[in-house]
């Protein structure tokens, strides 16, 4: 069991998972979102191979209507 | 012949207008001078259909955490025709140089996947102050500096000072973007001496460089008046958004835009103190109440 902060909250995981396991647990296609780990933008690339590990902070955002 | 059988009038253009370029921004040529954002509409349906009469073909929108488990969640991608427009990432509320760094990259990098060609520019908005949202100039040239050296086309929201928008242009942004008033205050051109004095700075030597008004549009004589000083395109939101009839203001805007660059161009007549009759003074058949003095009239 690992703890990682997503969007703020904090969630635990059963096991460490790559960033495309992560996102393939919720119902949006993954090409609107983008990820951050600890900051850093994780290009959707690298989603297949960078694991989401203890401690991590996580984001995943989105586009939403803005001025 | 009757009526019925009447042929119907045709006007017959006797000129061509001369073709306005389109406004180029970096790397990107808009069809229409008015970009308009995509926020506080009632549905998404209000929005596509608002954005649609305004004929804009750019789009602001903004970075914002996804609420992951919500299956009933609309998205804004699947409003938005995005063979049809350009997007314009913004990192609207943000309060620093570092989190406008990271929206700024975390927009470029879901335009990327997208395929869509606003991968490489964003719509910089760091923010100073919660109650009027004018912008912070430290950490607004802070974020600008480092975002043209990281290879974004920067179009960079910021006051009327015109000392902070020379400098904005100094550090490399494709566009300084001042604001009219404060952002969804609908109070319109509050300082039109300074967006003068920005234009006349900003396009010294060099007259395509491109100054967007963004922020404070209140209705589309706002939007006439900007073009009218100058001013090479207008961001707008609120102003349709949140008008009675969204789509119906988003066609005014649209023709307030044209006429008031087409004004623009044409080249508006000097004001003058006393009046300038229109007809002719030759052969009048009245008289004139206090002589001579009127007599010089055109």
């Amino acid at each position: 069991m690992i703890t990682v902060t997503i969007n703020g909250n904090r969630v635990e995981l059963q096991q460490p998972m790559t960033i495309r396991e992560l996102l393939e647990t919720t119902h949006v296609p993954p090409n609107y979102l983008a990820v951050e780990i600890n900051a850093d933008v994780v290009p959707r690339e690298n989603h297949v191979v960078q694991m989401v590990n203890d401690g991590d902070c996580v984001e995943v955002v989105t586009l939403v209507g803005g001025g | 012949m009757s009526p019925a059988n009447a042929p119907s009038p045709q006007i017959v253009p006797t000129s061509n207008l001369p073709i306005d370029p389109p406004l180029q921004v970096g790397g990107h040529a808009l069809a229409s001078r008015l970009i308009v954002g995509t926020g506080r509409y009632e549905t998404m349906e209000e929005m596509r259909d608002s954005i649609d009469h305004s004929g804009a073909t750019c789009v602001t929108v903004a970075v914002r955490r996804e609420k992951l488990y919500s299956p009933s969640g609309q998205n804004i991608l699947d409003f938005l025709d995005l063979d049809r427009y350009t997007l314009l990432p913004n990192t609207a509320g943000c309060y620093n140089a570092t989190d406008a760094i990271r929206a700024a990259k975390l927009g470029r990098e879901i335009l990327r996947t997208l395929g869509n060609p606003g991968a490489d520019w964003v719509k910089l908005e760091v923010l100073g102050d919660c109650k009027t949202l004018l912008p912070d100039p430290v950490e607004t040239l802070a974020a600008c500096r480092e975002l043209v050296a990281d290879g974004f086309s920067v179009l960079c929201y910021t006051s009327d000072d015109p000392v902070i928008a020379k400098r904005l242009k100094d550090l490399g942004a494709a566009s300084v973007m001042p604001a009219g008033s404060p952002i969804g205050s609908g109070q319109g051109l509050l300082n039109q001496n300074n967006l003068r004095i920005i234009l006349e700075y900003l396009k010294q030597d060099d007259p395509d460089y491109p100054v967007i008004i963004d922020a404070g549009v209140g209705t589309a004589s706002d939007v006439s008046q900007a073009f009218e000083l100058g001013a090479d395109g207008v961001l707008l939101n609120t102003a349709i958004a949140h008008a009675r009839d969204p789509v119906l203001m988003g066609s005014a805007m649209k023709h307030a835009a044209i006429a008031g660059r087409q004004a623009y161009l044409a080249g508006r007549i000097p004001k003058r103190l006393y009046g300038t009759a229109s007809s002719p003074v030759e052969g009048v058949i009245s008289t004139r109440p206090y002589g001579a003095a009127s007599r010089s009239a055109k």
